[in-house]
């Protein structure tokens, strides 16, 4: 089985330690849907939009639709919640 | 662990003797000297003539060092550094301490034979400083991360943060670093501070950080970021951030000022006041220096491409983040945190092996580094304000 870490128990979200491909089976029952490449993030439940992202255990963004879990977690779907912090 | 009982009642964990030059105008003299000897003779000093505040509170810290002990000062003679209240320091410190005045010794040959003279009998003296029993609750240990890349923040940093958090709860004073690459996870880490005034302190420093390295045009978020898999500002810095653990942090310490409890500390390393010192740390030997100069006995240096640098003063422990660096780069590495990657460790695993090489290293186990002779030293001009540390 291919190799992802999930950084802490809370996190909705791991990281590849390798190129996955669509098909493969990651954390004994997650099915990877599309090609990710290593160091990338998965889905590892499914996360609605608007949802925040966990990483650390921390938020590192949100959703920005609903992402399916085994989906490649990137800037296609979700954004910084930074950015507002520094707006406001 | 074994350390070494100061005047001062510090307790050190190696024992060594620096030959420090006030000036680059002296270094010379002091490379002589250091070349003579075979033992713990370490050469640090400072290359500007121009007295700065921050340089000499750098040199103060280092000289008087939990793990120095004795310190050989030396001089061109009219160099605008101010020796005289360094010497006393490190006289009131206990520690064994001369200067040497090149322009008041006939010159180079002769600076260089009553120096080398003066390191013999401190090399004498020295070892009769009292060993006593060093707990872990007496320890500082610093954590920096340098040439990183996309797995330090997900197996070195976060080991190093299990282990943190351990030490932490055996009673250590821990301090991380660097605040300009906190971009992003300020508020998140205002979250963990003991108090609002810690917290107010986090935000600050870490915005402070930001305008410094953006009037430096220096970016925070690069297209190779997200290439190499991280998305968010947030996200790249808690890379950097996991280092830290998830301990409560206690407070923010200017470089050279300890910590002054147990607990974990965010060292601000970006110069107060208008930006005109260039790029903070230029590399990471003046990080290094500055966690060394706050105390630091020991230093976790997590790398992932591979740096390979080292300290006389305090030994430095390097945890390669990625596996096939560690193959590369095995003569140079403690630790293999990339078994973490090839899925043949966990986190806590190498947490585990952190802890207890630190352990060993505190008790007179050599260090890659160490072993390699690596010595290296950095300090340049800086400004800090030590008294104000919020808005």
């Amino acid at each position: 089985m291919p190799i992802v870490i999930k950084l802490n128990k809370n996190d909705n979200v791991a990281v590849s330690c390798e190129r996955l491909k669509k098909g493969d089976i990651v954390l004994e029952k997650i099915l990877i849907l599309q090609e990710i490449d290593l160091a990338h993030k998965i889905a590892i439940q499914k996360i609605r939009c608007g949802e925040k992202i966990i990483k650390y255990g921390v938020s590192i963004g949100s959703a920005t639709k609903d992402i399916n879990e085994g989906e490649h977690v990137h800037t296609h779907n979700i954004k910084s919640d930074y950015i507002k912090h520094k707006i406001c | 662990m074994l350390g070494y009982l100061r005047e001062d009642g510090k307790k050190g964990v190696r024992n060594v003797i620096l030959v420090c030059y006030l000036v680059e105008c002296a270094k010379f003299v002091c490379e002589k000297i250091v070349s003579k000897f075979d033992d713990d003779i370490q050469l640090v000093g400072l290359s500007g003539c121009y007295p700065n505040e921050y340089t000499f509170n750098i040199l103060k810290a280092i000289t008087t060092h939990q793990n120095v002990g004795a310190v050989l000062l030396v001089s061109l003679g009219c160099e605008c550094f101010d020796k005289k209240a360094l010497y006393k320091a490190i006289i009131k410190s206990g520690r064994e301490v001369e200067i040497l005045t090149i322009q008041e010794n006939s010159g180079t040959k002769q600076s260089i034979k009553i120096g080398s003279l003066w390191v013999e009998e401190a090399i004498t003296k020295i070892k009769k400083v009292p060993r006593e029993d060093i707990r872990v609750d007496e320890l500082v240990i610093g954590t920096i991360c340098g040439g990183s890349d996309g797995m330090s923040g997900i197996s070195g940093n976060p080991a190093v943060g299990k282990a943190f958090d351990r030490f932490i709860e055996d009673g250590a004073r821990c301090i991380f670093e660097e605040t300009g690459e906190l971009i992003g996870c300020e508020h998140i880490m205002a979250n963990r501070a003991v108090n609002k005034k810690v917290a107010k302190d986090l935000l600050y420093a870490v915005q402070k950080a930001e305008r410094y390295y953006t009037t430096m045009g220096h970016g925070s978020f690069s297209d190779g970021n997200a290439t190499g898999g991280l998305t968010t500002q947030e996200e790249k810095s808690m890379g950097a951030y996991a280092k830290s653990g998830s301990s409560r942090i206690s407070g923010v310490l200017k470089p050279s000022l300890y910590p002054k409890s147990k607990g974990l500390f965010l060292l601000d390393v970006v110069p107060d006041g208008k930006e005109l010192w260039a790029f903070p740390n230029p590399n990471d030997t003046s990080e290094i220096i500055e966690l060394i100069a706050s105390g630091a006995h020991i230093v976790l240096f997590v790398t992932g491409r591979g740096s390979v640098v080292g300290s006389g003063i305090s030994p430095v422990i390097k945890i390669c983040a990625n596996p096939d660096t560690y193959k590369k780069l095995e003569e140079d590495m403690d630790i293999n945190a990339g078994k973490i990657i090839k899925g043949e460790a966990t986190i806590e695993d190498i947490a585990s092996e952190i802890y207890d090489i630190v352990l060993d290293v505190c008790g007179g186990k050599q260090s890659k580094s160490e072993i390699l002779g690596h010595r290296e030293f950095a300090l340049g001009y800086k400004y800090f304000d030590n008294k104000i540390n919020c808005f």
